[in-house]
């Protein structure tokens, strides 16, 4: 039996212990925000906040989570009004959509470290793939974001 | 007054003709207060109905919302928002109280195909039912004016529809769309209203944040691979690893004591593990099972091989798709010949939700989510293979997460009805990303060989062109019935090309391996023009000339072409010197009716490291529906051409693809990205062009041709990551 605290709500999860988080959320907790794409950790579709570091879900036993506080998209504002959602709203940002939320985690948790990015830090710190290609407007909601949570 | 313009007004800021004749588009304040709305769950009710229906397409409610029903399916291509916007720009609706749900193929099956081709693919959402959504928004406006002038006794001629409002225009009454839309439905026309030319468009053009992204931002947005239903069981899936093979058998006995496996299903060529819980255990469970397989001959081919036998294949007997003037005859008396062989590989559509279907199977009705690109067609093929009537079939279409052309032909749900029989509940059916990636129906490999002959002056008098390829065709089992010479993809911007050489010969030799084909962003072209339009370049070169004026002098007399390559090098500041290991390059093509060229300016650093540093797109897709969504497309599309161009390859070992994963098959990521500048210049004209596609295939050959400006190197295969771009390399 597994202990996870997700967006404030309390689970007990009893499945096999080697399960990835990505799936204990998504087929047992029935959160589906969170995102399948590659399962090896290299899309970061997955992307959410355990303890409030960002981590490739797919790749993260559920065992090794025992007692962690873990926010997904679902989570991560109670009205969606995070302001990198807003950002990503205000530059039109998904296609497709189905990697956005793991940019968005990403994303959310790197202004936390990086409150006045510059282009080199997105470089270096958001690496997540998005098929559509809509990496040009997710570095101009990224500094956005950033100028939305100054002000 | 417009019903549409104050809050197009107060969103955003348009600037028309830029000095290139193009649209500058600006976002100027967050627009989600004013804009229409998709729901997280894209498709339709039950039965595809609405009490206060108007037609198939358009319900009104009391409260004034409309819902309009979208007959394609979104993929992040936006027709989902550029539909809508043509219904309302005739509907004179208010935008912000619109609200929009995918049509049920269900209803168009019970109802005489009320909403005829709903795929999207071709680029064609836009181009096929703008003159339809026109139709109906017309349409329902003058019902919506006729009802409100029987309540007042005057006539509809005498009365306005602006802002979801009918008003008498001599006395000043007022009827809310809403208060209406009752009588409304009840009212047939004797004749249906003309609909507006372009140059009448109010609302047609101008660029609307999309729909779609509000639940795409808080993870709302109901993909496939989303769906929960009661009682729901989890499938994994292994397909015979060489494509084409069969299962010979499999032992179970590996999961005989195995908690939570439900059942071990056999398909004819693939083994699949059923589980309660979660689909990682059915997953785990399945990579226990050690199945045999018949591979056949195919299990010994390999990449190395099937290059061998496609070069071959180039002077082999080949059919013809174009031939003017007499290239026998005038190419070997040329001053100058050139020869040179272009080699593309086979690619993954890789969309990043992989392939998954969920469906309840019961003897009388059959429910499937799933994301696909054509429901229309998913429900013959769901009726084909599951026995049932059409009637009986219920898809529920959802977002899709990637489709790229892959999401067209959906084996995982031929797949999930089988096992959905076999379990007797309802199953989720997901691809692992290497089944995904290897049981892919691919883009096909191509080995294209150019000859020209130059006159005097470096111009091409007569030029031929063998493209050896795999039919997609016959991949796919499609009949041809009535056509002449090569499938058209196989020779797609190479028989169509508009340069003025008197002698063009183009023709084709079609060759399958093993591995499946299909259609691939931009099919044909995607590989085709970046074959052409390094030969463009590469004639260029050995005459000395520069490579855009050598294609200005090719498509002489052909204006928007030229305002398209004009528009690009103009943009990307052309022929301006740039600093040592910088350089720049040009291509262009014609996509889906759409033109398009770019400008790729690269560094290439001393150690031969490759970096993108900027790119210019500009295209004419005649019309412009969403200028925002347009350039979204081309940058999307530019991402992921170069993303092929730079790594894209499936290998085969052992007939086996070898690629399964992103760490093999490497995407450009947001540190790669290039600056991406576009251009629109719409030149009118009868037909319209399609955006989803275009950008894909020039960014290939400008880059490749940016590298020759740099290094002297000329690329004649892809991806150029297997090439040395280090000085003094072969």
């Amino acid at each position: 039996m597994v202990t996870i605290t997700v967006n404030g709500t309390q689970h007990q999860l009893d499945i096999e212990p080697d399960t990835p988080l990505l799936w204990a959320l998504r087929d047992v907790v029935s959160l589906t925000g969170t995102k399948y794409g590659c399962g090896i950790a290299q899309c970061g579709a997955c992307t959410v906040h355990i303890d409030g570091q960002p981590m490739r879900s797919c790749s993260v036993p559920i065992a090794s989570v025992d007692g962690a506080s873990i926010i997904t998209i679902e989570g991560l504002s109670p009205d969606g009004k995070h302001p990198v959602q807003q950002a990503w709203i205000a530059e039109d940002v998904p296609q497709c959509g189905y990697c956005q939320s793991g940019q968005i985690m990403a994303v959310a948790a790197f202004l936390k470290d990086h409150p006045s990015p510059t282009d080199a830090d997105i470089d270096a710190n958001i690496t997540n793939i998005c098929r559509c290609g809509t990496y040009e407007r997710m570095r101009r909601a990224i500094h956005r974001a950033a100028d939305l949570m100054k002000a | 007054m417009d019903g549409n313009a104050t809050i197009t007004r107060r969103q955003f800021i348009v600037t028309g003709a830029t000095a290139a004749g193009g649209i500058a588009i600006g976002l100027a304040t967050s627009p989600s207060a004013f804009a229409a709305t998709a729901g997280a769950q894209p498709w339709s009710s039950e039965d595809g109905r609405n009490p206060h229906d108007l037609d198939a397409f358009i319900a009104i409610e009391p409260d004034d919302s409309v819902l309009i029903r979208y007959v394609r399916s979104e993929m992040g291509q936006g027709s989902m928002t550029a539909l809508p916007m043509i219904v309302t720009e005739e509907l004179q609706c208010d935008w912000s109280k619109v609200r929009v749900e995918y049509a049920s193929a269900n209803r168009s099956v019970r109802e005489n195909k009320v909403y005829g081709d709903m795929s999207s693919y071709g680029s064609h959402s836009v181009k096929l039912s703008r003159e339809k959504m026109q139709q109906v928004g017309a349409s329902a406006r003058e019902r919506l004016i006729a009802a409100a002038a029987a309540r007042w006794g005057v006539q509809p001629q005498d009365c306005t529809a602006a802002n979801s409002i009918v008003t008498h225009t001599a006395t000043g009454r007022t009827f809310r769309y809403g208060e209406i839309a009752g009588d409304a439905a009840k009212i047939t026309l004797a004749k249906e209203p003309a609909i507006k030319t372009p140059d009448q468009y109010t609302f047609i053009g101008k660029p609307m944040p999309r729909i779609d992204v509000p639940p795409k931002t808080n993870g709302s947005a109901k993909f496939a691979i989303d769906t929960q239903l009661p009682d729901m069981v989890f499938a994994a899936i292994n397909a015979c690893p060489v494509p084409g093979g069969k299962l010979k058998s499999v032992d179970d006995s590996p999961l005989a004591a195995t908690p939570g496996v439900l059942q071990v299903v056999r398909l004819p060529d693939a083994v699949a593990v059923v589980a309660t819980g979660s689909f990682w255990r059915a997953k785990q469970a399945l990579a226990k099972l050690h199945p045999e397989w018949d591979v056949g001959d195919a299990g010994t081919t390999d990449s190395a091989q099937f290059s061998r036998e496609y070069h071959a294949a180039l002077d082999g007997p080949a059919e013809v798709a174009r031939n003017n003037g007499n290239v026998d005859e005038v190419l070997p008396k040329a001053v100058r010949t050139l020869e040179a062989v272009y080699e593309t590989p086979y690619l993954a559509h890789a969309p990043m939700e992989p392939m998954n279907a969920t469906v309840h199977f019961q003897p009388d009705r059959l429910d499937i989510w799933i994301g696909t690109q054509a429901a229309n067609e998913t429900i013959e093929n769901a009726a084909r293979v599951s026995g049932l009537n059409a009637e009986q079939i219920y898809i529920h279409n959802c977002f899709i997460g990637g489709g790229f052309g892959r999401k067209t032909a959906n084996d995982q749900m031929v797949q999930a009805i089988a096992i959905a029989k076999a379990v007797q509940r309802p199953v989720k059916l997901i691809w692992t990303r290497e089944e995904d990636m290897r049981r892919d129906r691919f883009r096909p490999q191509a080995v294209t060989r150019f000859k020209a002959g130059l006159d005097a002056n470096g111009m091409p008098v007569a030029w031929s062109m063998r493209n050896v390829i795999g039919s997609i065709f016959a991949s796919l089992g499609m009949h041809r019935p009535g056509l002449k010479g090569p499938e058209p993809m196989a020779v797609a911007g190479l028989a169509n090309n508009a340069y003025n050489v008197p002698n063009t010969r183009v023709d084709a030799v079609l060759k399958n391996t093993h591995l499946p084909v299909m259609f691939w962003r931009a099919p044909g072209e995607n590989q085709n023009i970046f074959a052409l339009e390094s030969f463009v370049d590469e004639i260029a070169a050995a005459s000395g000339q520069d490579p855009y004026q050598l294609r200005r002098k090719l498509l002489e007399g052909k204006p928007d072409w030229l305002k398209v390559l004009d528009t690009v090098a103009e943009k990307s500041d052309w022929g301006k010197p740039l600093p040592k290991g910088k350089g720049r390059g040009i291509a262009i093509c014609d996509n889906m009716g759409s033109l398009c060229a770019h400008v790729a300016e690269i560094t290439v650093s001393a150690k031969g490291e490759l970096k993108v540093d900027r790119v210019t797109v500009a295209v004419d897709p005649h019309y412009v529906v969403n200028p925002l969504t347009i350039a979204e497309q081309m940058e999307g599309g530019t991402i992921f051409g170069l993303s092929a161009a730079l790594y894209g390859k499936i290998t085969v070992k052992n007939g086996v693809p070898e690629q399964g994963n992103f760490d093999t098959y490497r995407m450009v990521r947001l540190a790669e990205a290039p600056k991406i500048d576009v251009h629109i210049v719409p030149s009118g004209g009868p037909a319209w062009g399609g955006v989803g596609e275009a950008s894909t295939p020039p960014i290939m050959a400008a880059v490749a041709n940016a590298i020759f400006a740099v290094t002297g190197k000329r690329i004649r295969s892809l991806p150029i990551m297997d090439h040395d771009l280090s000085p003094g390399s072969a």
